[in-house]
């Protein structure tokens, strides 16, 4: 009998269909993982599995028994328990408390007695092999100790099923020792984990079987000892409509100087003696897998994070970049990551998201001239085709793709040499996205040096001149775009296999 | 795997005993020929301290839910003047009733509006402030009204046990409920969750608008019966007792290592925090300084103080 049960699950949002006809089991004390590309529809069936998301229909069973989940707290009585990525944990109570968080050890005088719930929690860290100061506040623990009080809240409620998403995307190689140690021992004791990772070398590490979705639909239930990585990658990838992005194969002159060069960056744990070029007109990818390192490169280039080492050379002449503002007046733009919370005010209209970083430009003796804001919005509207072309509109009426317009606007309207680009196609649609790659086209073809970081490797592959494959914080690899065959052999590389 | 060092040190949580034992030594020494270390003083400190302490305890908690709530003052006013007259016109155990009832009723009003409807209490309660106050001075057209009801006056300042002021009991039983609320009870745990982390707080099935509601209305509740203790301690009702209270229990309650932005909160750090702001004030009137010096210098102590307490 298997623990969870999947049948059949169908879910679609706004008449597009996420989940078609999807069956999903885990057995019990498996490790099961969880794959396929960004919006294959993982995490929709996952959320359906936590009573976040109803289902359109399908049927699931837990350890054999039909169940309706409508609600976290219904999952939570079934067994099912969500490692968060976000985790929910609150900072300034100690582990003990957050364990027992809403469900606290009580007197006879029914006041909480910490006592009672700190050798609780310590006993179930124990049998858990988990070992933390319960009595710490959460706030005071590294990232991988609060992910680890997060496993251990799901278990002391009980969980049988643990969901993990992405779990060791922010921790460092001995604390990914440390959680698949707990892993194995959750699983000897006859608990399921759902692990959802696009690693596959840690999915070869530690999971029994895998499920792999692809838009939507089954495409693959393997046992992970029957078929080899380049199997799975092809599920996972499929076969891809490559001609809205096929590459132009433009040549790039490198025989000049390059128009930014860095040396041996270092910063913080991340980035570990980074060394690269880029020549004018040149669209440079970064390939790496979350937490590989590739956004702390940008910022450390930046100049957002603190560099504790190397040097950058602009045009050849080297050039100091301790802040955002160096960067911005040596000529550099970027495109950050989180759009929403990096890139733009929601709550301003798009012209006055554009004039924000262009108030020098638009501005005479510190007074707004309106006249100027006025030309300057209506030209970067019709430039990069935002819709509806309203100048006045608020950003946060405007869809993630037409959102992501007004960001590269603003920073194009600065006239960089450089932009640097994290992840501009994330939540975007797929007609924007080939917008957005043919933007990004245009751009290098006027003569800006782009790095470009892109999840969605046929990305890559269609407008990248070169790619740096990331890993660990170190260039494991550059690649001319005529050396890479097809997907299959990009994302093989990003993953370290040899192809 | 070993676990590092996670004890580092957080000096704020102890930097309100430092300071007080600080300021206290100071005055001590400059002051020590005008009567500051003499018992009656000491007291007066205690005494005078009494309801920016009791408020200060409820806004310990408002402020670990990450709300605020700026209607105490008025609301301690409001209640000062309804007391004043029920017990006027119908005796003192109507007056007790009403005056928790200007409590309950404000506090329902406060926490309806920000849990339910989704209005920032900082905006709700400013709002508030203004309605309190305006009606207190309207029922009694600005004159204050005399308490003539001495088990009343007795009870709730004017008297003693023994050789302590009852405001002194008032003000430590305000900091043992408090005590036990925030650190024994569910309550406290889940207010501090709410104000920790408001989705993770949910995500533990905490209903954190009912905190929130909760929060605010033992807040208001509390003011009102600070405006009890004012009408007792100075046998009058009027509509100015009370004002920029607000200000002087949220000093209170920062200076004792509270957190403005939630999630954390002591209530012994906040009786002191209260303690300090009248021992400055006390220092500074013994110290025979004008108003106006007092005022700019208990303002820079403040602000000097805050901003220690808030580098790590």
């Amino acid at each position: 009998m298997n623990t969870v049960e999947m049948r059949s699950i169908n879910k679609s949002f706004f008449g597009t269909r996420v989940l078609k006809d999807v069956n999903f089991s885990v057995r019990p004390g498996e490790i099961h993982a969880l794959a396929g590309e960004n919006g294959a529809g993982k995490s929709t069936l996952m959320k359906i599995l936590q009573g976040v998301y109803a289902m359109d229909s399908g049927e699931i069973e837990v350890a054999g028994t039909p169940v309706q989940i409508n609600s976290f707290q219904d999952a939570q009585k079934y067994g099912i328990g969500m490692v968060f990525q976000e985790f929910s944990l609150i900072p300034e109570l100690t582990v003990a408390q957050n364990i027992f968080l809403n469900r606290e050890p009580k007197n006879k005088l029914g006041l909480i007695t910490d006592k009672e719930s700190v050798s609780q929690a310590g006993k179930v860290l124990e049998s858990v092999g988990i070992e933390i100061d319960v009595t710490a506040k959460v706030s005071t623990l590294s990232r991988a100790y609060q992910q680890l009080t997060e496993i251990a809240k799901a278990i002391a409620a009980n969980a049988k099923i643990l969901i993990l998403d992405e779990p060791t995307a922010s921790l460092a190689k001995h604390e990914v020792d440390a959680l698949f140690k707990v892993l194995k021992q959750l699983t000897a004791s006859g608990v399921s984990i759902i692990y959802i990772s696009h690693r596959m070398d840690e999915i070869y590490q530690i999971c029994d079987r895998i499920t792999v979705l692809r838009d939507g639909n089954l495409v693959a239930v393997e046992s992970l000892g029957d078929v080899t990585p380049q199997v799975i990658i092809a599920h996972i990838t499929g076969r891809k409509d490559v001609e809205m992005l096929s590459h132009d194969g433009r040549h790039i002159d490198r025989s000049s100087t390059p128009t930014l060069k860095v040396e041996e960056l270092v910063a913080g744990a991340r980035v570990k003696k980074v060394s690269l070029e880029l020549y004018q007109g040149e669209i440079l990818g970064l390939a790496g897998l979350m937490g590989s390192g590739r956004t702390e490169i940008l910022r450390a280039i930046f100049g957002l994070d603190k560099k504790s080492g190397g040097r950058l050379f602009l045009n050849g002449a080297e050039i100091a970049i301790k802040n955002p503002r160096d960067a911005k007046s040596g000529g550099m733009a970027l495109i950050p990551e989180d759009r929403r919370r990096q890139g733009l005010i929601m709550e301003h209209s798009i012209s006055s998201n554009i004039l924000a970083a262009n108030l020098g430009k638009l501005s005479h003796l510190n007074f707004l001239n309106f006249e100027k804001i006025k030309d300057y919005s209506a030209t970067a509207i019709a430039d990069f085709e935002i819709r509806p072309p309203e100048a006045n509109r608020q950003v946060k009426l405007l869809s993630g793709g037409n959102q992501q317009k007004v960001v590269i606007a603003k920073w194009v309207a600065t006239d960089p040499s450089i932009i640097l680009m994290d992840e501009p196609t994330v939540g975007v649609d797929i007609g924007t996205k080939v917008e957005i790659m043919k933007l990004v086209r245009s751009l290098a073809a006027q003569g800006k040096s782009i790095i470009l970081i892109s999840s969605e490797l046929p990305e890559l592959l269609g407008v990248c001149d070169r790619i740096l494959i990331i890993k660990n914080g170190e260039i494991h690899g550059a690649l001319e775009r005529n050396e890479i065959r097809d997907e299959d052999h990009l994302q093989l590389m990003v993953q370290g296999i040899n192809a | 795997m070993n676990i590092k060092s996670l004890t580092r040190f957080d000096w704020r949580s102890s930097f309100i005993y430092w300071m007080f034992a600080l300021i206290f030594l100071f005055f001590a020494i400059l002051l020590r020929n005008d009567g500051f270390l003499g018992p009656n003083n000491l007291l007066n400190i205690f005494r005078q301290t009494a309801t920016i302490s009791v408020m200060a305890v409820a806004m310990t908690l408002v402020i670990a839910c990450a709300e605020i709530d700026l209607s105490i003052g008025g609301v301690a006013g409001l209640s000062s003047v309804v007391v004043a007259l029920m017990i006027r016109d119908h005796g003192a155990v109507a007056g007790v009733l009403a005056g928790l009832g200007v409590g309950l009723l404000v506090g329902t009003a406060n926490g309806l509006l920000v849990s339910r409807i989704g209005i920032p209490s900082f905006l709700v309660t400013l709002g508030m402030q203004g309605v309190a106050v305006g009606t207190a001075a309207l029922i009694t057209n600005y004159a204050p009204i005399p308490i003539l009801n001495d088990s009343f006056n007795r009870i709730f300042g004017s008297g003693s046990i023994g050789k302590f002021p009852s405001v002194i009991f008032w003000s430590f039983t305000a900091v043992f409920v408090g005590w036990v609320t925030l650190t024994r009870t569910t309550l406290g745990r889940r207010i501090l969750a709410t104000g920790g982390n408001r989705d993770a707080a949910e995500f533990n099935g905490i209903d954190t608008k009912r905190i929130k509601f909760t929060v605010l209305l033992i807040s208001s509740t509390v003011a009102a019966i600070a405006g009890m203790i004012y009408a007792g301690r100075l046998q009058t009702g009027r509509y100015e007792w009370g004002t920029g209270d607000e200000l002087s229990a949220i000093a209170a309650v920062i200076l004792g290592g509270t957190s403005l932005f939630g999630g954390g909160g002591t209530i012994i750090g906040t009786l002191f925090g209260a303690l300090l702001v009248g021992l400055i004030n006390n220092g500074l009137i013994l110290a025979g300084l004008p108003v106006s010096e007092q005022q700019i210098i208990r303002g820079l102590i403040i602000i000097l103080a805050v901003a220690l307490a808030k580098k790590k």
